[in-house]
């Protein structure tokens, strides 16, 4: 083991797990540096809690192998537990147990020193502390979610592993558990976090995007965007004339992607010819302007999510 | 008027559906096909509520004619099978003691010379009466069974002797349960039952309870050992358990008036095991179903012959060889043979050790099945 350098606080490769034929995750590699938030982004069924699991030791790879802080992922599960916070995508902690019911059966398993003190700080920096008796089951989503994590990070884990934390969560309570993970980045621990909301997305330092098992992604947000090859155009007219124009631009070859954002429909393909040419017949009509745009992250989630399906879509390959 | 009217397309899709969820539902299957089969062969033809061949000890101290005559009559009989021949009362009383005989006879010094003399002398009978039903037929047809064995010897110059009245005394000792009352029998049985029953359903959901909550995932993701949570969640049982065994043995002491002849501490010691035994088994049960009702399930599964097959409901040695076997390697067995030889019969530890070494086994070798059915991973 090297003293200098600190492992990476995940590096896998080639991992792969299959739940009978179906191939879940597929030759995934990855390598995350220390303090940093990595977003984890893919379509539901992707294969992201699937990879999370693996990382923590919940399942074990048929394929590939890697190391979480430096611990094997297939043997030292045990060792990872210790320095690993998961936060299930579910709600996993005890409804019939009080906050702190919860919060000290944590502390007793990781074996805390001065546990009471702990759990008291803990609860009083996430705000826990007036409703520490309450229990767990009657909380609302964000306030659950709070317990959750606060639960997670109790034992000061070098690793942070987050299954779609923010899931059903108001945008204020999002943002206030998204300054809290930067605080704790900022203190050193490294954040896996799974989420489909791109302003999420675009906190990251770093992202990952799966699709159908596969690692399609992977680098800033700039980055990513700029690898899908994307050109686009922004129109903005009358709302009817937009909807209209939105179910008319549909189909046409070039224009893969047509999205309407409020007031302002978004038109974007891979190849910029074709799309000058898909949207030329509607550029000279009056009452709409057209505007050279940057294709925008989800654009090109959604161009890379479609470029993957085309592989497995049935009678695409066979 | 147009409502939706009756379809039987629509029913036969349902039934098919509710065929072929059952038949995936392989434990429900097992169990509405195992009960009823299992019931059958035991109360059918199995259960034999006139016990035979039971064995039986015998210490002759008259070696004659006459003595002889009357071992071959009760062989003859079928109830009772002469399996020890004993030297002394001692062992005798120490066969009774640990169950190994269900019947003892003692036939006396001279007993031939005094019979021939006219001077009715006595066959000494001593009965394991903690279960009346098993001694009961057995012990009803003992008259009828001694005379007709020593009618034939009675003949000729000797007609004179011949019964009417019999010849011979009978003397019978009901042993441990002199009253023949069933309750001695039944009460310290339901201890048992009833702790199989509620041990087993309440720890078989306890890792069950973890997976429908979805909490499972949480407990596998933090470092904690199965033997841990295995023991953790037995714990509180015990206690339970213990509680339970309060309420039933004073229930025994003050509504039934069931003796306490033995060693408590002994008969403790028994619960303890015999506790610890069924809250490994639950704990099994929750590590192997998928949910609590599968859970419920097995529980069902695993009482149902405790309570038929243990020598609880029926006389076990009037169940035929194989439900013997069986009912050897259920706890509740060995433990109905502890409590009720610590309470009626006043068994020491050494006359149950080997009951409570049985359970004992039991235990290991379901703790080791259940710590390796213990999922580790989500796989």
């Amino acid at each position: 083991m090297s003293s200098t350098a600190e492992p990476l606080a995940i590096s896998v490769n080639g991992l792969t797990k299959r739940f009978g034929f179906k191939t879940v995750v597929d030759q995934f590699s990855l390598e995350v540096e220390r303090g940093q938030i990595y977003g984890f982004l893919g379509p539901n069924g992707s294969g992201k809690t699937t990879t999370i699991r693996m990382l923590c030791g919940l399942l074990i790879p048929d394929a590939g192998h890697g190391s979480c802080l430096g611990h094997d992922i297939r043997t030292e599960s045990w060792a990872i537990k210790q320095r690993v916070g998961y936060m299930t995508q579910k709600f996993s902690f005890y409804d019939d147990l009080t906050i702190r019911e919860n919060m000290d059966f944590v502390a007793r398993l990781y074996g805390l020193p001065g546990r009471k003190a702990k759990v008291a700080a803990a609860l009083e920096r996430l705000g826990l502390a007036d409703r520490r008796d309450q229990l767990a089951g009657t909380l609302s989503g964000g306030w659950k979610q709070r317990l959750a994590l606060a639960a997670c990070i109790l034992h000061e884990p070098s690793l942070l592993l987050l299954d779609e934390p923010t899931a059903g969560v108001d945008p204020k309570a999002r943002r206030a558990f998204w300054d809290e993970i930067h605080t704790l980045a900022a203190d050193g621990m490294t954040v896996l976090v799974s989420t489909h909301y791109m302003d999420e997305a675009e906190r990251c330092h770093r992202i990952a995007y799966l699709a159908y098992g596969r690692l399609v992604a992977n680098g800033t947000v700039a980055e990513v965007v700029r690898g899908a090859g994307l050109t686009a155009w922004h129109v903005t007219g009358p709302d009817h004339r937009i909807a209209v124009l939105a179910k008319q631009l549909e189909g046409r070859p070039g224009a893969e992607m047509v999205a309407p954002f409020g007031a302002t429909l978004h038109v974007s393909g891979p190849d910029p010819h074709a799309l000058d040419e898909a949207v030329a017949p509607f550029q000279s009509e009056s009452g709409l302007t057209w505007r050279r745009g940057d294709p925008t992250l989800e654009d090109a989630f959604i161009h890379l999510m479609r470029g993957t399906e085309d592989h497995f879509a049935p009678g695409g390959r066979r | 008027m147009n409502g939706p009217r009756f379809s039987l397309a629509r029913l036969l899709a349902v039934v098919v559906k509710e065929f072929i969820q059952m038949r995936r539902d392989r434990l429900t299957f097992a169990m509405m096909i195992g009960i009823p089969v299992l019931q059958l062969i035991l109360f059918g033809y199995a259960i034999n509520g006139d016990p035979r061949q039971l064995p039986t000890a015998v210490l002759s101290q008259d070696n004659s004619t006459v003595s002889r005559a009357i071992l071959a009559g009760l062989q003859n009989s079928t109830y009772f099978r002469i399996t020890v021949l004993a030297d002394n009362v001692a062992q005798v009383d120490r066969l009774l003691d640990q169950g190994a005989v269900q019947f003892a006879i003692e036939i006396p010094v001279g007993f031939e010379r005094r019979l021939l003399r006219g001077e009715m002398p006595a066959l000494l009978v001593m009965a394991d009466a903690t279960d009346p039903a098993a001694t009961g037929n057995a012990l009803g047809g003992l008259r009828q069974i001694v005379d007709s064995a020593l009618a034939p010897l009675l003949t000729g110059p000797l007609s004179g002797l011949a019964p009417s009245p019999s010849p011979v005394e009978l003397r019978v000792h009901r042993r441990y349960n002199p009253e023949g009352l069933t309750q001695y029998n039944i009460v310290p049985g339901l201890m048992g039952t009833i702790l199989t029953m509620t041990m087993i359903v309440m720890t078989s959901l306890a890792m069950t309870r973890e997976i429908e909550r979805g909490t499972m995932e949480n407990l596998l993701a933090m470092p904690v050992r199965p033997i841990e949570v295995m023991l953790g969640k037995l714990i509180p049982f015990i206690l339970a358990g213990v509680v339970q065994v309060v309420v039933i043995l004073s229930a025994a002491r003050l509504m039934f008036g069931v003796p306490m002849v033995g060693d408590p501490a002994v008969l403790m010691l028994g619960l303890l095991v015999f506790i610890v035994a069924n809250l490994a088994v639950g704990f099994l049960f929750s590590t192997v179903a998928r949910n609590q009702l599968q859970a419920m399930q097995m529980s069902f599964f695993f009482f149902l012959p405790s309570i038929l097959m243990s020598g609880f409901m029926f006389p076990f040695r009037g169940m035929p060889e194989w439900a013997q076997i069986v009912g050897e390697a259920l706890p509740l067995t060995h433990f109905l043979r502890i409590v009720r030889g610590v309470m009626l019969k006043g068994n020491s530890f050494a006359d149950v050790w080997s009951d409570i070494w049985a359970i004992l086994l039991f235990l290991l070798v379901v703790s080791v099945l259940a710590l390796t059915r213990y999922r580790r991973t989500l796989d």
